[in-house]
């Protein structure tokens, strides 16, 4: 249904290895939302990094789009290896690996996660036949993918959670960005990288700090700094 | 624009602003020196000597433009140095002169601390005001008025450690930059007809863009927003009375002189020269506002005991009395009359110089007072006139120029307001033809009121008998002092007797502002604006016929009478001890004027006790517009404050709820 002519061979079969894999990152951004264990939520985080990278490394491939593979490997370092390698051993260390408790109710988040998720959908209908990609199909999963990490942010109570829901509107947006237009400049690229890698440890003191000052990583600790 | 050559006049203020800059910068790693740091005030004396007279050059010249690659990328510094530029230049360069002369003096017993901040942001404030005057685009023009701003602003708060100083200072802080921000949105109005880019907001590109009358209207609010705040037009003069007695007494003369008036160089040139049509309304709305900040002001002047204050709100009503003319000068040009409107804009100019002169006079003169006796209080001071002659004679100058006695410069420039108020009747709007009959009385009442309010600031300082003991050690000025003060008497003696020259020198600036200059009917030694059969002025033949029958009559007392006079103890009265309580009080003097216009101001008065050893009443005169405007917008501020207070929670799961609703509606809106 995307391509049409000479190419409509070829790109089918691996433009629908590229659905597969969005529709994987949706149902891992669920998962993500569902899932009650710190390192659960770590190695979700970890394998959303994965289908990202694949499916972009596909893209890159079969559109010669080449530039894309710096970003490939970038995802691949930091978000598959480095960070989820950094919040394992925070994990351990800060030993918070019990199950978080979400502030709203389960099956309430997962209803208001598909009411997001058709809301993206429609959002993105006029836009995806704006865009000149191959990969426009996939432009209203990538946002409700921000969108659902985004509720997951909301609904945490802890902060390692919260982080990692960052992290994870942060894959959506890369991918958003491919489907759209085939990803960012590599300049902005190697930015949002490097902020995200300086965020993460920036993160990963202040949690010890956190810890150290209110014994709990809990933020509703960290109500009681309000100023009156 | 024209080629860059070194010989331009534009080139040679370039080079004196360099040089205040420098001396500004200079006086950083030069802080814990005090010789070197008072040595940079002749210098940046020098400098205003030096900026003075190339304005004269560039009142003769004509203009000339560069553009100097300093700044932001890709947005250079563009000059121009007109006519205009040129009159305020001159007016900068004279009063900058006299008064860091003084300041020579009058900073060399400061402490090491305040004499630094003062020897850094002194000659910064004079580069920015160059700057503002030199400025042809808006990024610039801002630039230089922000940058004038905070100098003043950390040359008013120099002396931090006083608390009423730190909150005039947060004032007037807080007035510029409301000021700055309609400015801002004035030039954001008169940008923009079809050139885009960098070259949108230079002054060229404006004067040639086509508005709208809404939209010219809009800009000229602004601009008379943006200015009058810094002007003091009331209601937006409240941060005056407060920075200019808590500022350093040069510091004072300057910002009162010269800064005032560069919000009346940026009316004229965005209401003259950016803005090509202009409409009645806004000439009657100057003019409106100019009087009663005029009335205002004088009116509070009257009843201040403070004598920096008194000189502050002597300011509000000079600015008064000049956007009264310029609102005239406006309606003038409106209406075709290009001839009244050179006169109105001549009545203008003119008093802008002589106020940038006898007001920097007076407040230096009150800085060496403030030296000598320690108290800016009337109810401490009196007699001075003994002890401190030099002082005493050359304040009595700029009191007589200031209040508008022949044969000083006030009377010339007052003079000509007041015909420029006769020649309205021909004017073609009915209604303003009944109105302005009553501006011209208020105008006449506004003069002769200043004359009072200065009769009451000289007799009780410098007459009488010292009304503290202690006032018996006061001490003259220095030298440094006396000099500069005796600059800023002569150039009011000066540009009182001569005044055709002086409408001669200032003609380019009014043929470049009205398209005409004023016409002088009497040569140069009688001044008869328009008609010499209607009213003419001659101070000069007037000041010698004086001078003979002075002379004349010392001489027949001196040698008709001389051995025949009796002398005797002179009769008291009845009263057996004359002291120095027993004298008219300031409160005194100002008693009347308190009463007539008692519905303008809240007094809060101190009376005495019956028991009282030793009575003493005290008034205070409040300024009805805390009341009527800022103390609302302040309430109001507040309340806002506490609602929008109600959004914190303290809890992060809220504030990203924040985020994310307001995500999700702008994504609707998007779709």
């Amino acid at each position: 249904m995307i391509s049409t002519g000479a190419s409509g061979m070829i790109s089918g079969w691996y433009l629908q290895i590229v659905n597969l894999l969005a529709a994987l990152l949706l149902l891992i951004s669920f998962a993500m939302l569902a899932q009650r264990r710190v390192a659960g939520l770590i190695s979700l985080f970890a394998w959303q990094g994965a289908a990202l990278a694949v499916s972009t490394a596909i893209v890159a491939v079969f559109t010669a789009q080449w530039h894309l593979l710096y970003s490939v490997a970038l995802t691949l370092l930091l978000k598959v290896m480095i960070i989820p390698w950094f919040f394992y051993r925070l994990v351990r260390k800060l030993g918070m690996s019990r199950d978080v408790e979400p502030l709203l109710n389960h099956s309430l988040t997962m209803l208001t996660g598909i009411v997001l998720v058709i809301f993206a959908f429609n959002l993105a209908l006029p836009i995806s036949q704006m865009a000149g990609t191959v990969m426009r199909s996939t432009l209203g999963i990538a946002m409700a993918c921000v969108l659902l990490s985004f509720l997951m942010m909301i609904t945490r109570t802890k902060a390692l959670p919260q982080v990692i829901g960052f992290m994870a509107m942060e894959n959506g947006i890369f991918f958003a960005a491919t489907s759209a237009t085939y990803g960012m400049p590599l300049v902005v690229e190697l930015g949002v990288a490097l902020d995200v890698l300086v965020g993460v440890f920036v993160l990963g003191i202040f949690f010890f700090q956190i810890r150290e000052t209110f014994e709990s990583m809990d933020l509703r600790q960290m109500e009681k700094r309000k100023e009156h | 624009m024209s080629e860059i050559t070194g010989y331009q006049p534009v080139a040679m203020v370039w080079g004196g602003v360099l040089c205040w800059l420098a001396l500004a910068l200079l006086a950083i790693p030069l802080r814990a020196h005090k010789r070197w740091l008072l040595a940079g005030f002749p210098l940046a004396a020098l400098t205003g000597l030096w900026v003075a007279a190339v304005g004269v050059a560039g009142l003769l010249l004509p203009a000339s433009a560069q553009i100097v690659p300093v700044g932001f990328p890709g947005l250079p510094v563009h000059l121009r140095l007109d006519a205009l530029s040129g009159f305020f230049l001159l007016l900068l360069g004279m009063g900058a002169f006299g008064v860091s002369v003084y300041a020579r003096g009058y900073f060399q017993h400061m402490e090491i601390g305040e004499l630094a901040r003062l020897a850094i942001w002194y000659p910064a404030f004079l580069a920015a005001m160059t700057l503002v005057l030199l400025a042809n685009d808006a990024y610039a023009f801002m630039v230089a008025w922000e940058l004038m701003a905070l100098s003043s602003y950390f040359l008013v708060t120099s002396d931090y450690r006083v608390e009423e100083i730190r909150k005039a200072g947060f004032l007037y802080l807080l007035m510029a930059h409301i000021g700055a921000v309609a400015l801002l949105l004035c030039f954001g109005v008169l940008q923009g007809n079809g050139h885009t880019g960098d070259a949108a907001f230079t002054f060229s590109a404006m004067r040639h863009g086509v508005l709208t009358p809404t939209q010219a209207s809009l800009a000229f609010l602004f601009a008379l927003i943006g200015f009058g705040a810094k002007a003091g037009l009331v209601p937006l003069h409240v941060w005056l009375p407060e920075a200019h007695p808590a500022a350093p007494s040069p510091v004072s003369a300057l910002m009162s002189g010269v800064m005032l008036k560069m919000a009346l160089y940026g009316l004229l040139r965005v209401g003259f020269d950016l803005l090509s049509v202009r409409q009645e309304w806004w000439g009657v709305l100057v003019l409106v506002l100019g009087l009663m900040t005029a009335l205002y002001g004088v009116i509070f002047a009257a009843v201040q005991s403070d004598i920096k204050r008194l000189l502050a709100w002597s300011s509000i009503e000079n600015i008064g009395l000049i956007f009264t003319g310029l609102g005239l000068a406006i309606i003038f040009s409106v209406e075709g009359k290009s001839g009244l409107a050179a006169l109105a804009l001549t009545a203008v100019l003119y008093h802008a110089l002589n106020h940038a002169l006898f007001k920097s006079l007076l407040f230096v003169g009150t800085g060496s007072v403030l030296h000598a006796s320690g108290t800016r209080l009337m109810s401490g001071l009196g007699g001075l006139m003994r002890k401190m002659p030099w002082t005493g004679w050359l304040m009595l100058l700029g009191v007589l120029a200031i209040a508008g006695l022949p044969p000083l410069n006030g009377f010339v420039s007052e003079w000509l307001l007041l015909q420029a108020f006769l020649f309205t009747p021909g004017l073609d709007l009915h209604y303003l033809n009944m109105m302005l009959p009553v501006a011209t009385a208020s105008v006449a009442l506004v003069i002769a009121l200043a004359a009072y309010v200065m009769v009451k600031f000289y007799g009780v300082v410098f007459l009488g008998q010292p009304r503290n003991p202690a006032l018996k050690h006061a001490h003259e000025a220095d030298i440094w002092q006396r000099m500069g003060m005796l600059w800023l008497a002569s150039a009011c003696v000066l540009l009182g007797l001569l005044p055709s020259a002086v409408i001669v020198l200032i003609s380019p600036a009014v043929q470049q502002v009205a398209g005409r200059v004023l016409t002088n009917d009497g040569g140069w030694l009688v001044l008869a604006p328009m008609d010499a059969a209607r009213a003419s002025y001659a101070p000069l033949p007037f000041w010698l016929a004086t001078l003979a029958v002075l002379l004349l009559v010392y001489g027949l007392v001196r040698f008709r009478y001389t051995g025949r006079v009796r002398r005797s103890a002179a009769w008291q009265c009845g009263f057996p001890a004359v002291t120095a309580r027993m004298q008219d009080s300031a409160e005194g003097f100002g008693q009347p004027i308190q009463h007539i216009f008692s519905s303008f101001m809240q007094v809060d008065r101190q009376y005495p006790q019956p028991q009282d050893r030793t009575p003493h009443y005290a008034s205070v005169s409040i300024d009805q517009w805390w009341h009527f405007l800022y103390l609302p917008i302040v309430a109001a501020t507040n309340w806002l404050s506490q609602q929008t207070a109600r959004l914190q929670h303290g809890r992060i799961q809220w504030y990203l709820t924040y985020s994310f609703i307001t995500l999700l509606v702008l994504l609707v809106f998007v779709q």
